[in-house]
């Protein structure tokens, strides 16, 4: 139980430790794919440090929840760590805290208090982004639903941990119609919660057409810095239950000892930049999308995930 | 049998895609963008089909995997665009009786159907193959026949009719695997015709009225011509 716990932590720091660095190199990679050379893959670091050692400014209007909403950013996501699979195969101590809807649950907590923290600071762009990250969001919602539903009816659970030793290790389940359509739902569904390339620019600083971007534009100092690291923890976590438990769970620690969780560490980051190149070749192949087009790609998404799931319920699925 | 349970497995794996590229079809605005996915789901039905052929040591899968190449991934795609010009291909909105989101939801509902309807087939047989190619092959041929019927341009009429086409194969490799080659040819030689009678005649029309939109071609009167 203290060992699991121990690893447990060891997961929080990775995710914490790596998850700047995640953001670098997704950078880095689409700027050389641009043939540009792109800022070094330590930039995240640096602008986390650089911003830590500022003054902080919050305007004399702002309630509360503006100063609340960056700890709840930073700290939804390690909530989250601690329920999902990040370095070993086995669940660690308190993985039966809570399934995957509660991880959607903590990670939609942290998009309604961004999204008031916006409203809030009444910078005229913060309310038409954060109308805008709903919009994108109660439309997202009904996919994670059906992800969800169809999850259950195939591995009879939603905890992380089972889903992935049901589902994924047997292969014949791996290739089925279900698998294949609930991935690419699933991939949709992180490109618009992620605020990726077809949604959202993530490299973009035109006001007008932010999306994602304009909830954090009235923070400054710490609460820009710990905004910053919660989304890129966020999008990290994200990349983890695609990878750790819907496509390739190979790699994690599979043993208890402490020297395989360390191995696991290497693993993982290399999965997850695969995950990236992945990524950026999507992002650069696809054009960011009108507003009103959004509805259609997360349609898309929806539509995919319930043929997943209609095709897991009847025989040959 | 570790060889035959991979074979399966891609077979699966190709199932799950054709359906989505069915959905592409139904999804995409441009006509290049159609017939993109009508090229990457019969190469897909290609690789399944010669893969069953392996699983199922049947040389007239192979036949039918190489015929399918040949026609639909190289062939059909090369006379369309040397029948058509570019901007054709390019322009981004094309007509459509039912707007993309609807087409979608009805593309699910045939896709559901599709699956109720071979559950008690399904139900009846320990094949795999059968039990995953059976209802996404269906699914494949109402969703093309939909595609036929709310397309409002005459090229991706066309694709949906091959659509329809590559969803009865896909079915059909799985439960006629010794379907004489002489019924393949005939089909694979058809298919061509078909593609170079209508894309001629799409051609001509385009040349002459500068649309192909099958909606405003009811208008056309001998007394006055739309192009004077």
């Amino acid at each position: 139980m203290i060992q699991t716990a121990l690893y447990n932590l060891l997961q929080i720091l990775f995710v914490l430790a790596f998850a700047p660095l995640y953001a670098g190199v997704l950078a880095r990679l689409k700027e050389i794919i641009q043939s540009k050379r792109g800022p070094s893959i330590l930039q995240p670091y640096r602008d986390i440090f650089k911003l830590f050692h500022k003054d902080e400014f919050v305007s004399e209007q702002a309630t509360w929840i503006f100063r609340v909403t960056p700890y709840l950013v930073f700290v939804t996501p390690i909530f989250v760590t601690i329920l999902i699979p990040v370095l070993t195969d086995y669940p660690l101590a308190f993985a039966f805290m809570g399934d995957m809807l509660a991880g959607g649950f903590f990670l939609g907590i942290a998009g309604f208090f961004a999204a008031l923290a916006a409203v809030d600071a009444a910078n005229p762009y913060g309310p038409m982004g954060a109308s805008r990250t709903r919009m994108v969001g109660f439309l997202a919602e009904p996919v994670f639903m059906i992800v969800f539903f169809t999850v259950s009816f195939v591995a009879q659970s939603t905890i992380p941990y089972i889903v992935q030793q049901r589902w994924v290790i047997n292969i014949g389940a791996f290739f089925s119609p279900a698998h294949i359509l609930l991935l690419i739902a699933f991939l949709m569904l992180i490109l618009a919660e992620g605020g990726r390339i077809p949604v959202d620019n993530p490299s973009g600083h035109f006001e007008l057409a932010m999306i994602d971007e304009s909830k954090g534009l009235e923070y400054s100092g710490r609460g820009a810095a710990l905004m910053k690291w919660g989304g890129q923890m966020k999008f990290l976590v994200l990349a983890c239950i695609f990878l750790n438990v819907l496509v390739a769970p190979w790699g994690l620690a599979h043993g208890t000892g402490i020297a395989a969780v360390v191995v696991a560490v290497p693993a993982i980051l290399f999965k997850v930049l695969l995950f990236a190149m992945l990524l950026v070749a999507i992002e650069t192949s696809l054009a960011k999308l009108r507003l009103f087009r959004i509805s259609e790609f997360l349609g898309a998404a929806f539509i995919i995930s319930v043929a997943a799931m209609v095709t897991s319920i009847f025989p040959g699925g | 049998m570790v060889s035959n349970s991979i074979s399966e497995a891609l077979n699966t794996l190709c199932a799950g895609l054709i359906l989505i590229s069915a959905f592409g079809m139904v999804a995409t605005r441009q006509v290049q963008g159609v017939l993109r996915f009508f090229v990457v789901q019969s190469f897909l039905l290609a690789v399944s089909s010669g893969v069953l052929g392996f699983n199922r040591n049947s040389v007239h899968l192979w036949t039918l995997a190489a015929i399918t190449i040949v026609t639909k991934v190289i062939a059909i795609p090369w006379v369309l665009r040397r029948l058509l010009p570019g901007d054709y291909y390019e322009r981004r909105e094309i007509a459509q009786a039912v707007n993309i989101p609807a087409s979608l939801l009805l593309a699910l509902l045939l896709t559901i159907l599709s699956e109720f309807l071979v559950a008690p087939i399904a139900a009846a047989t320990n094949d795999t193959v059968i039990r995953v190619n059976l209802p996404i092959g269906l699914a494949g041929v109402l969703i093309g026949a939909y595609s036929l019927m709310a397309r409002r341009e005459a090229i991706p009429q066309l694709i949906g009719i091959l659509a329809m086409e590559n969803g009865a194969f896909f079915a059909g490799i799985a439960i006629a695997p010794e379907l004489p080659i002489i019924a393949e040819l005939a089909v694979a030689v058809d298919v061509v015709l078909i593609v170079v009678v209508v894309g001629l005649l799409t051609r001509t029309i385009h040349k002459t009225l500068g649309t192909t939109e099958a909606a405003s071609l009811s208008k056309l009167k001998e007394e006055t011509p739309l192009w004077r």
